[in-house]
């Protein structure tokens, strides 16, 4: 990125409810421009009374989809800016953002793999990216996502995810209900622990390339787990949402 | 001896992702791949990496191998103020 980075004013071209709590809005953007999958957009809410807040948050669509973007946003309890966009922002309304942003937590499918991805709940945001943008580069990097989540209605993506490990690309996902499961759950039912990592990293092979995203304490403890089977520390790459809203 | 206060700020702790749009918006270039040298226990990693505090006012980042401020970062109206002396080198990619 060379070009200074500037605000612009972004139209919201479509919202859609992924979970109880969790929405994705669209936007379109006058100056789009390419992103890497992991990036993200700063976003700013201003008032004439001086009032202004700015959040990051992750692009969820592909660099392949051209003019717009999608974020995935949780609605947080009596959070500032999760909160306007759940329950005030519509369809049509403009708000201003920046970016794309960020270079550490990316991938590109000509970084290669295996890929070893490990979200908690929102965290699924830039690692859907990288999914999406696999698949759009017919990327046959064996990858496997391990995703975390309160309970099956808390899973972003499930479907589109379920749909990606059908469809013979060698890409897998493992789900954990850390809260509640429905009555048939063959998945996880804890906390990520260092076990539950050695289980889905082991076909990976020893050097899998690692992305960690989501709580502060989540993505802290699969790194700690991570380097505890022996994954190399220059393999591993997080990235901290802040505080869980458990 | 860890308090209670150490393991709420803990889960507040963000990176350096965090602050990537902060720094972007200052240096004209994207930071997080940039290579840093903790001045404490010599490590070097990227910005990206770095443990990043973001609610006292303005921005403390710290080493991730031995948790020593590198780099402080503080906006205010006159300008900003950029303390990096816990960082034996950033090095800004050309
Ligand atoms: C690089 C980066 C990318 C991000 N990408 C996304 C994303 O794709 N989708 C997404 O939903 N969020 C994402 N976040 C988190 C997002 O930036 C905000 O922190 C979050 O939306 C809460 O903001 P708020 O104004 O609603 O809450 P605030 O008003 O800031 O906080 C309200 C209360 O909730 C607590 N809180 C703060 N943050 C969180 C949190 N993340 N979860 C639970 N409780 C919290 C606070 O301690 C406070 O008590 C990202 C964060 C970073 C640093
Ligand atoms: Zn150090």
């Amino acid at each position: 990125m060379n070009l200074p980075l500037q605000w612009q004013l972004a139209t919201i071209a479509a919202v859609r409810s992924e979970t109880p709590e969790v929405k994705t809005f669209s936007l379109h953007l006058p100056d789009w421009m390419r992103h890497r999958a992991g990036q993200h957009y700063d976003l700013r809410l201003r008032a004439a009374d001086g009032y202004e807040a700015q959040r990051s948050y992750s692009i969820a669509s592909a660099p392949e989809t051209e003019g717009q973007v999608q974020l995935t946003i949780e609605k947080i309890n009596d959070g500032e800016v999760s909160s306007f966009l759940h329950e005030v922002a519509v369809v049509g309304d403009r708000i201003e953002v920046r970016g794309p942003i960020g270079g550490y937590f990316v991938w590109e499918a000509a970084l290669g793999g295996p890929l070893l991805l490990i979200g908690g709940g929102s965290g699924v945001v830039p690692l859907m990216a990288m999914l999406r943008h696999r698949a759009a580069a017919g990327s046959r990097v064996p990858t496997r996502l391990l995703l975390s989540a309160r309970s099956y209605d808390d899973l972003i993506y499930r479907e589109e995810l379920d749909a990606l490990a059908a469809d013979g690309s060698g890409f897998e996902v493992f789900y954990t209900l850390t809260r509640s499961q429905p009555s048939d759950w063959h998945g996880y039912s804890r906390r990520i622990d260092a076990a539950m990592l050695a289980t889905v990293a082991g076909p990976l092979g020893r050097t899998p390339l690692c992305y960690i995203c989501g709580p502060t304490l989540l993505v802290e403890a699969a790194a700690n787990g991570l380097a505890e089977i022996g994954v190399p520390a220059n393999r591993i790459r997080t990235e901290r949402f802040g505080p869980s809203g458990s | 001896m860890e308090t209670e206060a150490d393991d709420v700020n803990r889960a507040m702790m963000l990176d350096g992702n965090a602050v990537a749009g902060r720094f972007a918006a200052l240096f004209g270039a994207e930071m997080t791949t940039s290579l840093t040298e903790c001045a404490s226990c010599g490590q070097d990693h990227m910005m990206g990496a770095l443990l990043a505090f973001t609610h006292a006012p303005g921005v403390v980042l710290r080493c991730p191998s031995c948790e020593a401020v590198m780099i402080k970062l503080v906006e205010t109206p006159r300008g900003v103020y950029l303390d990096a002396r816990g960082a034996a080198f950033v090095r800004i990619a050309r």
